[in-house]
């Protein structure tokens, strides 16, 4: 669908048919202190051959590193048909559209993108897309509340992404829920029913249940979704999508699966960028659809008979319900999201599977090579997917600098949020790496353990 | 329009009939139906919960809106119908046969306020609805 503003003319002839005489008419009501025209702070505009200069300059000073961060965000290799369709006219739009006569198209791009993830789930119902990670886990955190009715306490282990419990935070605390943390082992990195004996006999809304889980550790799900259960609160599984084509699927965790299922849709074709746009994903059973956000799209048939798409259960959405909507969510990552059904149609569940087996494989290379550095150490026992938590002999702040000078961005420091586990830091590992990287890591945290050390004795 | 003499009714288009053993059953009015069109949804509150009168206690969704259904009289919800929750054209079908829950009133003299069938009716077409 094409988006094209306006004319002037256009304005004023619409202006004159409802008999307003200028735009600034029509927020009258809107107090004269409250529209503010200046922005002092706001810079006047650059012209196009100014901004490229200036966006060139810039992203020249990032320089070409090799990443080994992960922390939430991860570089995957993205075919170069993915973004070549993605941006053809016919899709290159952020709406969703809301119009089936003039968006089938789109419409069935997005019904595939949510059987996709459905598949991938294993549970029964998706939408067409969130923000991004950290919003669609509050927003199963809202959805776990409206089910559950009678509690608004929710269980939040500390080995969920410090950043999305930030982000829930923010957006639950004033709606009068109570986001309560639970610790986790120091040796195994996971949560453990032990830790949540504290909580039984209270009454929980939910459990959200990490997969893998901050550290790149893979939870014990099956007992914590049946600890939930046996305790009356809903299970919602945070889960990283790429994993998902090896370990179980929140759908088949326990006895009768999680409830909701919530993560981060960057790593199925979005490239790393600051702030995004990524996606979120939501999934849940089919007994809690009506509490679930967002656009659904399903699949019908029109007046002749013939199949067609449609966004469908929206009666309780914000353009209907109003304040009393099931949420805000819009407009959201609809292209971010066509670029992901391409990527995951591309490679297949086959290719999927290879994806997920070689990022765990390389971890595991890696780590056998930094297993000989003296000082350095897994930090955790329990199985790992792309991702482990490794203790260093220095501060990781000052070893992760000396490494950048190197052109290695070796990891995510985690003495921020977690102090408790000293000199750590979170190193992940993709398909995109090779032997040659992994040699090449492992020298230059040899050399700069030693720099690190030499300096500060 | 359809307004059972029997029935009391609020503005906010519920039907409420006190029972012989002194439950109140709860419904929403041919009227109300009527709005909604074709209904694909019924939520009905837990058994055991208490509302206070005007509270929201359910939602009744169709093809084009969600509406909130707001409890007549106070007190503690003692029944649902099920059959709703899988048959909710009954609705459209009977509205005063298709009962949504039962409360234990806890104060029977608020029915005393509600409307009756000839009160509903003007209201109604007061409103031009």
């Amino acid at each position: 669908m094409p988006f094209i503003p306006h004319t002037e003319a256009e304005v004023q002839a619409m202006l004159e048919s409802i008999g307003v005489s200028s735009i600034e008419d029509l927020f009258q009501e809107i107090p004269a202190k409250l529209r503010q025209i200046r922005l002092d702070e706001v810079p006047s505009g650059m012209s196009e051959m100014e901004i490229m200069r200036l966006m060139q300059e810039r992203a020249e000073i990032n320089g070409r590193s090799l990443s080994f961060l992960g922390a939430g965000a991860y570089e995957h290799h993205i075919p170069a048909a993915v973004w070549e369709i993605a941006t053809r006219g016919e899709f290159y739009s952020a709406y969703t559209p809301y119009q089936a006569e003039a968006s089938q198209g789109t419409l069935q791009v997005l019904y595939e993108y949510q059987t996709m993830i459905a598949s991938l789930t294993g549970l029964d119902a998706t939408n067409a897309s969130l923000y991004d990670g950290a919003s669609a886990l509050a927003e199963a955190v809202l959805m776990a509340v409206r089910l559950h009715k009678s509690s608004r306490r929710v269980l939040m282990p500390r080995t969920v992404n410090p950043i999305y419990r930030d982000v829930v935070r923010s957006i639950v605390t004033n709606q009068a829920i109570e986001l309560i943390e639970v610790p986790y082992g120091l040796e195994t990195g996971t949560t453990s029913t032990e830790w949540l004996e504290p909580f039984e006999g209270s009454d929980l809304a939910a459990l959200v249940i990490p997969q893998p889980n901050f550290f790149g550790v893979l939870e014990p799900v099956d007992a914590l979704t049946r600890w939930a259960q046996a305790h009356g609160a809903l299970s919602i599984g945070v889960v990283n999508p790429v994993a998902l084509a090896l370990v179980r699927p929140p759908g088949q965790w326990g006895d009768s699966g999680a409830d909701i299922a919530v993560g981060e849709g960057q790593p199925l074709g979005v490239p790393l960028a600051a702030g995004g746009p990524y996606f979120g994903f939501i999934a849940c059973k089919q007994a809690h659809v009506r509490q679930m956000p967002g656009r659904i799209v399903g699949r019908t048939l029109d007046a002749t008979g013939k199949p067609g798409f449609t966004l469908t259960l929206q009666a309780r959405e914000q353009h209907i319900r109003r304040s009393k909507a099931t949420s805000n969510i819009c407009t959201n990552q609809g292209l971010a999201v066509t670029a992901a059904t391409i990527h995951m149609a591309l490679l297949g569940p086959h290719g999927l599977r290879s994806v997920a087996a070689h990022c765990h494989a390389n971890l595991l290379s890696l780590l056998a090579r930094l297993d000989k550095l003296k000082g350095v150490a897994r930090r955790f026992s329990a199985p790992v997917f792309h991702e482990a938590v490794l203790s260093l002999p220095a501060a990781a702040a000052d070893i992760l600098a000396e490494m950048r000078i190197g052109g290695i961005l070796a990891g995510f420091d985690l003495s921020e949020h977690y102090p408790e586990l000293g000199a750590a830091v979170l190193t992940c590992v993709t398909e995109t790496k090779t032997a040659s990287d992994f040699d090449r890591y492992t020298h230059s945290l040899e050399r700069a353990i030693s720099n690190v050390l030499t300096i500060t004795t | 329009m359809n307004s059972p003499a029997d029935l009391k009714y609020s503005d906010s288009h519920e039907w409420a009939r006190l029972e012989n053993d002194g439950s109140v059953t709860v419904g929403i009015t041919w009227h109300a139906q009527h709005l909604l069109g074709d209904l694909v949804y019924v939520e009905n509150p837990s058994v055991g919960k208490e509302f206070s009168k005007g509270a929201e206690c359910g939602v009744v969704e169709s093809v084009k809106a969600a509406s909130d259904i707001y409890c007549p009289v106070s007190g503690a919800v003692v029944a649902v119908n099920e059959e709703l929750s899988s048959s909710p054209e009954k609705i459209n079908q009977d509205p005063y046969a298709a009962w949504m829950f039962k409360l234990k009133p806890s104060n029977p003299a608020e029915l005393k306020d509600l409307l009756d069938a000839a009160q509903y009716e003007k209201l109604v077409a007061e409103n031009g609805q």
